[in-house]
């Protein structure tokens, strides 16, 4: 079947993915160590849970998740934690953020795991593996699938699987289609019951014939009644979540809406195939499909260990010298990386080693003449051109007045400017700052509150201490009063003037704050032996465990 | 650090105004096919103006020369320019004319990108009003066989404005077929019979007509090379194909058939070659459509009632002053944020 709709605009880079798609997926080799960011999904980091020095086997978290919106991080493989700290990572920030650095030990041995029926388990639980086997979107978005495998309020109808990858050079979807079709389908009928969605329609571009042979004839042969496989027209960016779903469905969804309120959600394909990996076998998210294309020998798909370096996992494809600078993910919307040592992620679905030969620099930039080459293929049907002008300007309430946050900076517009205006950039410069100012207004407002509340609050205290201070006096004149009728009492210090009443209050509050700080004294848990930590640890993860599953239903209940 | 996409497509603002260039290219053959090399002079005048005065301007504005000499976008203008100024104009009127359309109405402004007016039209503007007698001195096409200047000549009459013993300019030239038909009209002669003159041909005026037409040719070049899209110049001949229309079938004997103004004067330059210069033109589809419209009635009602003999160079300037008006107007709704998307 054919796609019914189609978007506004698009573009046609040379799509450079036969040099990838010539030889099967093949296992990385284990690399000499693993460098895995803890915060390699939207939400939250993962708190690591592990100690330098520790032993840890493969598929042991190494990361818990906190708070509703985040994601599980386990070992790989098995070997020892020699490190805990910031690295480098693949992020358009080129901040560092905090990793578990892993020598492998090569013995690659499992913790105990086991897959579950998932036809036999309660969905809540299903959520809780996906949660716990670090499950996100593979796509390129993480976004946790145990938070978007669920939909109270919205009646999902269509569930739509991803297989469109449309960027240049990537090849890591193809490949898992051509390859793993029946686990995919598996995974998407997991998380088509999990939804109670009454279709999946599967999205591929044409360019893909030998996916979409497989995909449909796993659809046939595993009897997958609910699921259709679609061939889209290959236009870049119709791997965009809101592009496939207008043209699949012809439905579009708004940015700022969620695409769950139209009775749509959307998967990746490499997410299902996860998906069906952790419910099914009960593996975690340990590797990933990667490309590895661009100016190497061999371009071809790796089954990647999470954490693996760039660096080693390029030279298994045939590194050249004049690479100078790797692009995880494709040319269109990918990152340059900060460094070649950084650990391949969740996100990492494609690096291209870049030349100057293969990517030269940008042109330099002339001005806009408006012409308008932007707007014609804007998939969000911006007006490029007005939003440079006011991004560039500063004029950021004019920028949001013409649907800046609508962009999804797809990159559309750059590629085919005839200035070489860097568009994107003035985009992404331009959401940034407006999102700093609005924290500072947002902070600007709780300091006012607060600086109101301290006002109000020196007022009451100062009316307090005067009163305690008028009862004190009260009670001093009276006590003086008894004083002087009987003997100088033994109990009183002879070197304190027993009529300086201030002295007295400053002993008998210093004392009290003594008291209280004793009382209050946090226990010392820094003299506990690792095991003790450890028991700890694992009791309370237990009971954090057994709160998360209940609260988290009851959070969903109250959505 | 180097930001997506990190690759482009190869194009650039020298190669889309290089094919503008290229497609005036069948007009001009036509040009010198029926009114002699003179235009060719005119052009290259032009253009050297327009690149010596962008060099002057960058170097004041202390902008750097090479990307901006070699966008193609001066000589563009220059030859605009040229276009619409009798080829036997002395030498003087097209370096002002030219260099007022760079250093004023483009360079102060902005520079390339930021002018509000099409800087050819203003350096038109400029000569219409200052210089209007020799404006209206056209050469007279080989057809009518009247007396003819050699090349040789010409030249001698643009640089030095010396023309051969006991010739007048009035009789090597006339005026241009819209301007004679406003003044027959005046002179009480019939729309009819006006074009049964012998100046005038089977769509307009004779030699002009067939110049119009390669532009036309050029501007097909340029649809279908999607450099321009149909809004401007299709919109733009139809209301200016309408607005006659109406006239004509009111009142034949003093308004002449609608396809005479598509073929003289300015109507298939300005459409295809004007009206369409992006900068100066509303970036939205319905903004096109508005402007086009405006302009084409505009140009008509200018041609048909006003002072000057052609319309498109004011109605084009009035239409450039609303553009930001018609941009903030139109503003197209985005995805998923139609009315019937809700």
């Amino acid at each position: 079947m054919k796609a019914a709709f189609k978007f506004h605009g698009g573009v046609h880079p040379p799509t450079h993915k036969t040099e990838s798609t010539g030889t099967p997926i093949a296992q990385a080799a284990l690399p000499s160590k693993l460098v895995i960011p803890l915060h390699q999904h939207v939400g939250a980091r993962a708190k690591p849970v592990v100690q330098v020095g520790e032993r840890v086997l493969k598929g042991q978290i190494i990361g818990r998740p906190e708070g509703r919106l985040s994601s599980t991080v386990h070992a790989p493989t098995s070997g020892t934690v020699s490190a805990i700290d910031l690295q480098p990572v693949a992020h358009h920030s080129g901040l560092p953020d905090l990793c578990v650095t892993l020598l492998p030990d090569g013995k690659e041995e499992w913790i105990a795991h086991s897959g579950v029926d998932y036809k036999q388990t309660p969905h809540t639980e299903l959520r809780h593996l996906l949660r716990q086997a670090g499950v996100v979107g593979l796509g390129g978005a993480v976004f946790p699938s145990d938070v978007k495998a669920y939909s109270n309020k919205h009646k999902i109808k269509t569930m739509v699987l991803n297989g469109a990858e449309c960027e240049p050079y990537i090849t890591c979807d193809d490949l898992l289609m051509r390859e793993r079709a029946s686990d995919i389908l598996r995974g998407a009928e997991v998380l088509r019951e999990l939804l109670y969605a009454e279709e999946v329609l599967i999205g591929i571009e044409d360019n893909k014939p030998e996916a979409i042979a497989a995909m449909r004839e796993a659809v046939i042969n595993d009897k997958h009644e609910h699921m259709q496989v679609i061939a889209v027209p290959t236009v870049y960016p119709s791997g965009g979540a809101k592009q496939l779903m207008r043209i699949l469905t012809g439905i579009e969804v708004a940015a700022g809406v969620r695409s769950t309120e139209k009775g749509l959600q959307c998967f990746n394909v490499a997410t299902a195939y996860s998906a069906w990996r952790a419910i099914a076998h009960g593996e975690p998210l340990l590797s990933r499909i990667v490309t590895v294309t661009g100016n190497v020998e061999r371009a071809q798909n790796f089954e990647v260990l999470l954490g693996t370096p760039v660096d080693e996992l390029v030279a298994q494809a045939g590194s050249r010298p004049d690479t100078d600078k790797h692009i995880m993910g494709g040319p269109m919307m990918g990152v340059q990386l900060p460094a070649a040592s950084v650990g391949i992620t969740k996100a990492a679905n494609c690096i291209i080693a870049s030349s100057p030969a293969l990517f030269p620099p940008p042109k330099p930039a002339l001005p806009c003449i408006r012409c308008t080459r932007c707007a014609e293929v804007c998939p969000a049907e911006l007006q490029p051109q007005d939003l440079y002008w006011f991004a560039k300007a500063n004029n950021f309430g004019k920028a949001q007045e013409f649907h800046l946050f609508d962009c999804i900076e797809c990159g559309a517009c750059a590629y085919v400017c005839p200035s070489h205006i860097p568009l994107v950039n003035y985009y992404r410069y331009a959401k940034s700052e407006i999102w700093a100012r609005e924290q500072e207004s947002q902070a600007a407002e709780i300091a006012r509150e607060r600086h109101e509340y301290r006002q109000f609050r020196i007022e009451r205290e100062k009316q307090e201490k005067a009163e305690k201070l008028a009862q004190k006096e009260r009670a001093a004149a009276a006590a003086k009063v008894e004083a002087a009728q009987t003997p100088v009492g033994a109990a009183l210090d002879p070197n304190v003037d027993p009529d300086d009443t201030m002295q007295l209050r400053i002993n008998a509050a210093l004392a009290r704050a003594k008291e209280q700080a004793a009382a209050s004294h946090p226990q010392n848990t820094e003299t506990l032996t690792p095991q003790q930590q450890a028991e700890i640890a694992e009791a309370e993860a237990r009971r954090a465990q057994a709160h998360e599953m209940a609260l988290s239903d009851a959070q969903r209940k109250n959505e | 650090m180097w930001i997506s996409p990190f690759i482009t497509k190869s194009n650039s603002v020298s190669e889309i105004m290089f094919k503008v260039m290229l497609a005036l290219i069948p007009g001009i053959a036509l040009y010198v096919w029926y009114f002699g090399p003179a235009i060719l002079v005119s052009l290259t005048l032009a253009s050297l103006t327009a690149l010596a005065t962008e060099a002057v301007m960058l170097k004041l504005r202390e902008r750097p020369l090479k990307p901006f000499l070699s966008d193609n976008s001066a000589v563009l203008t220059a030859w605009l320019l040229a276009l619409s100024i009798p080829p036997l104009a002395p030498w003087w009127m097209v370096v002002v004319g030219t260099a007022f359309a760079i250093a004023v109405s483009k360079h102060l402004y902005g520079g390339l990108g930021n002018n509000p007016f099409n800087p050819a039209m203003i350096g038109y503007a400029v000569l219409i009003i200052s210089f209007p007698a020799h404006m209206t001195h056209w050469l007279t096409p080989h057809a009518l066989g009247s007396i003819e200047l050699s090349f040789a000549e010409q030249l001698g009459y643009i640089f030095n404005g010396v023309l051969p013993n006991g010739l007048t300019l009035d009789a090597v030239t006339m005026a241009t077929p819209l301007d004679t038909l406003k003044t027959q009209l005046h002179l009480g002669l019939s729309a009819h019979d006006i074009r049964d003159m012998p100046i005038y041909g089977r769509l307009a005026g004779k030699g002009s007509e067939m110049v119009a037409l390669g532009f036309a040719i050029g501007g097909l070049y340029l649809l279908l090379n999607r450099i321009i899209t149909w809004h401007l110049p299709l919109v733009f001949l139809g209301a200016l194909f309408a607005t006659a229309g109406i006239f004509h079938l009111l009142d034949p004997t003093h308004y002449v058939a609608p396809l005479f103004h598509w073929f003289s004067g300015a109507a298939m330059i300005g459409a295809f070659f004007i009206l369409t210069d992006p900068v100066t033109s509303p970036t939205t589809a319905k903004g096109k459509i508005i402007f086009a419209i405006g302009a084409g009635v505009l140009t008509y009602l200018i041609r048909a009632f006003g002072g000057f003999p052609d319309g498109l160079a004011f109605a084009t300037l009035f239409m450039n002053i609303c553009v930001p008006l018609i941009d903030a107007w139109t503003q197209p709704k985005v995805f998923g944020k139609r009315e019937s998307n809700k």
